[in-house]
């Protein structure tokens, strides 16, 4: 039961992303939502590569030949999306501050010229 | 953005020099301890993002440059591609610098052991040139973002030709 | 060593080197960026035919990054390939060389169009990260890299389609577009966690051989589909695709069809090379059929009542999105019935398969000549326009030929496509392709509307000063009208040789598989 706690967490985070994602109306908050989804997306891989008993894939650290390694191929994921996330983030907030300096606002109700 | 008081100013020059040194460290052991290009990088990149907040971004624009950042990016950028394309004699990104003497090529003995900073080839040559790109790439985000949220402040000539 | 085995790698290692050496150009004046440009663009449309060709000559290929040799899939005592492998079968290559065309189009036109504006060798830096991601999309042989060049591609068009940022609505686009996308890669991610949790691979052709059919793997498809069908701009996630077509300069529309292309090439790589012979239940490929024929419907309704050129063409984008997705569910659903796959799943295959590369030909024509027009007379509206005939002779030609082969008229490309996806929809239910016929006499009534109000009628006086746009433009349009003229003038051949080994490599996820498993037992050991 413990050991499936942190999916949960996942989830819930997850589905707080989608929501504030979908219901929100100010952009920096939308932004906000986008962060959390990708937080919990990388919680997930994270907790995918965790090992019962492994030590870490640094071979000068792992402590002599006894303890086995674990993959550390969901931390290398983690860490480029983590990259990705950084710079996906600073552009929404770049154009951010440029979509306020065009409309006065940050609200999605006012921000519309395009529909239809 | 104002600059901040005499105490902060003075505690953030010092200390900013600390968080640049402990940021190379991380780049150059990237293939022995956690860490790598991109972490050491974004550490030595919040160096700008604590002269940014202490000093103002007035006087900060006037003592560096853009496009020195601009061409730290590409210098490290194609230094990465480079690695790449020189192991083309078997493989893509092949290691060809592993084992082979010199400034990366160290051999280590079988084991644990604590390893040594002169090894793993084009492993330890492409931290290097991603940490050279993160710093330059992350200064100047901050950079324009800070330009940018400050529009009475005049845009940089070489972005103001937009004429639509 | 035959330095054409590194082919997999030059395809993204050009670009790649075009886009961080961009930048310095800035140094050398306009004339040494426009050559940069160029010289790059024309490299790998060279690498992309040579790929394409050398597939077709020798079958499934692939490439392992950083390994002792390129075709050391499984180093010796390891069962799964460990290394960076990309694997590239008839179908990547078709959709590589697609895409490199439509880029060299894009580049060239570009050159032209955005002459007047400031900041572009950073313009050239994104455009080039841009076709790298898609070219990394369609050459990857395993998930994770998909997603990191999914992330590349997008990350790099959001700043394209803000390129104008002094409009607001340009912005705007990029920002919806930035939402749909990141939300997108990030269920694609969390599909690939989900597939790794089960196999601890992310390899495709790894995954192809061992998957079952389980709530994981459900999970994870699902995921897939619903991220790669927004990303291609299927209907019920549409709207980025008009606002973020109409808002980017017209060149980097050109890509960027191609670009949301590769997303469409994720999909059924997923769909057909990875749970292929699971897909034994008829509902995935029904879903795809239903979103197909809502994406035709609702895309192109929604088109005739637009007034802006570019927004008009979008909407025709989402419903032509809708006929590859209605070929394909088609395909999809004949799988694993051999009978139904001879009668008609492959015809649909190749219709779809046809389509896209007319679509994206087509389509990237049409838009160009869009920005030719809004080069020309500074106007995006199709009320304020007229009397252009006279005036810009050239573009209207190759207007022309662009709105015919989408309209479907039966000596261009687009006839052949859609009568091959009537044909194999029919045979499913006729409800299908009397959907499929409307909106293609849809199609061409608005198409009529724009050749009518645009280049017919009398001269507009305010129109009088407007020239024939430059040479350069023209050349970027003519680079995609060659391409439909002969696919139009040798439809056998191009059956042939460019579409039938694509949908065989569809069906066939043997020898997908096979290619990394077979090449680690010639290739032996370390």
């Amino acid at each position: 039961m413990i050991g499936n706690f942190p999916y949960l967490v996942v989830g819930i985070l997850f589905v707080m992303g989608f929501i504030g994602l979908v219901f929100e109306r100010n952009l920096v908050k939308i932004a906000i939502a986008m962060s959390v989804i990708e937080a919990a997306t990388n919680l997930f891989i994270i907790t995918l590569g965790y090992r019962t008993g492994g030590s870490i894939p640094v071979w000068t650290m792992a402590g002599g030949g006894s303890s086995r390694m674990v993959l550390p191929t969901p931390q290398a994921l983690t860490l480029t999306a983590i990259v990705i996330g950084l710079a996906t983030t600073a552009l929404m907030l770049s154009f951010i501050m440029m979509i306020y300096r065009h409309y006065g606002s940050l609200d999605v109700r006012d921000i519309r010229r395009l529909r239809g | 953005m104002n600059p901040l008081s005499v105490v902060a100013r003075t505690v953030c020059n010092l200390f900013a020099w600390f968080l640049a040194i402990f940021g190379i460290y991380v780049i150059v052991h990237g293939h022995l301890t956690p860490g790598g290009g991109f972490q050491g990088g974004a550490v030595v990149a919040t160096f700008m993002a604590f002269l940014l907040v202490a000093h103002g971004g007035e006087k900060m624009q006037s003592w560096v440059r853009k496009d020195r950042f601009t061409l730290m990016e590409c210098f490290g950028l194609t230094l990465f591609i480079s690695a790449g394309l020189l192991g083309m004699s078997k493989t893509f990104f092949f290691n060809f610098l592993a084992k082979a003497g010199g400034v990366f090529g160290g051999v280590l003995p079988i084991g644990p052991n604590a390893g040594a900073l002169n090894t793993s080839g084009t492993i330890a040559l492409m931290n290097l040139s991603v940490g050279i790109e993160v710093v330059g790439g992350l200064s100047m985000i901050l950079l324009y973002m800070f330009s940018a949220a400050h529009p009475q402040e005049p845009m940089g000539r070489e972005e103001s030709g937009h004429d639509r | 060593m035959n330095w054409l085995d590194h082919l997999p790698a030059l395809m993204l290692a050009v670009p790649l080197f075009g886009a961080f050496i961009a930048p310095l150009t800035a140094w050398g004046g306009k004339g040494l960026r426009n050559a940069w440009f160029l010289l790059v663009s024309v490299v790998f449309s060279v690498l992309a035919i040579l790929l394409w060709s050398r597939v077709g000559a020798a079958g499934p290929l692939i490439y392992v990054m950083g390994g002792q040799g390129w075709n050391i899939a499984l180093p010796s005592g390891i069962s799964i390939p460990v290394r960076i492998l990309m694997e590239i079968d008839a179908f990547s290559a078709f959709m590589v060389l697609l895409g490199a065309v439509a880029s060299l189009a894009g580049a060239v036109f570009s050159v032209a169009y955005m002459d007047r504006f400031s900041g572009m060798e950073k313009f050239v830096a994104l455009y080039f990260l841009m076709v790298t991601g898609m070219f990394g999309m369609e050459v990857t042989g395993d998930f994770f890299n998909f997603f990191v060049f999914l992330e590349i591609s997008s990350v790099a068009s959001f700043g394209l389609v803000a390129f104008w940022r002094d409009r607001g609505e340009a912005l705007e686009a990029a920002f919806k577009y930035m939402l749909v996308s990141s939300l997108g890669a990030m269920m694609v991610l969390l599909a690939v966690a989900f597939l790794y949790s089960r196999y601890n691979v992310v390899n495709m052709a790894t995954l192809g051989k061992v998957i079952e059919w389980g709530m994981v793997e459900k999970t994870a498809l699902v995921l897939f589909l619903t991220a790669l069908a927004m990303k291609c701009g299927s209907v019920p996630m549409h709207m980025w695709m008009p606002d973020a077509y109409a808002e980017a300069p017209a060149g980097v529309t050109c890509a960027l069809i191609a670009v949301s292309q590769a997303s469409l090439y994720g999909l059924f790589r997923v769909c057909f090379t990875i749970y292929g012979a699971f897909m034994g239940s008829p509902v995935i490929p029904w879903v795809i059929i239903i979103l197909g024929i809502l994406s035709m419907f609702i895309g192109v309704s929604m088109a005739v009542i637009q007034k802006e050129v570019g927004r008009l063409i979008a909407y025709h984008s989402v419903s032509q999105v809708g006929y590859m997705l209605l070929g394909f569910g088609v395909g999809l659903l004949a799988l694993g019935d051999a009978r139904a796959m001879a009668d008609y799943g492959f015809t649909a295959l190749k219709g779809g398969v046809f389509h896209i590369v007319n679509y994206t030909m087509y389509k990237g024509l049409l838009f160009l000549a869009a920005g030719a027009l809004f080069y020309a007379t500074g106007s995006r509206n199709l009320n304020e326009m007229g009397g252009l005939a006279r005036r810009m002779p050239k573009t209207m030609v190759l207007f022309m030929i662009a709105a015919a082969a989408i309209a479907g008229l039966p000596p261009f490309n687009g006839f052949v496509s859609k009568l091959l996806i009537y044909e194999s929809s029919f045979a499913v239910h006729p409800i299908l392709a009397v959907f499929a016929m409307v909106t293609s006499v849809l199609t061409l009534a608005s198409f009529v509307k724009i050749f009518q109000t645009a280049f017919l009628g009398p001269e507009l006086k305010k129109f009088a000063g407007v020239k024939e746009v430059p040479g350069a433009m023209l050349v970027g349009m003519t680079v995609l009208a060659v391409a439909i003229i002969g696919l139009s003038l040798f439809p056998t051949w191009s059956l042939n040789n460019l579409v039938e080994p694509a949908a065989k490599a569809l069906m066939d996820q043997t020898s997908y598989i096979g290619a990394v498993f077979a090449a680690a037992a010639t290739g032996g050991g370390l």
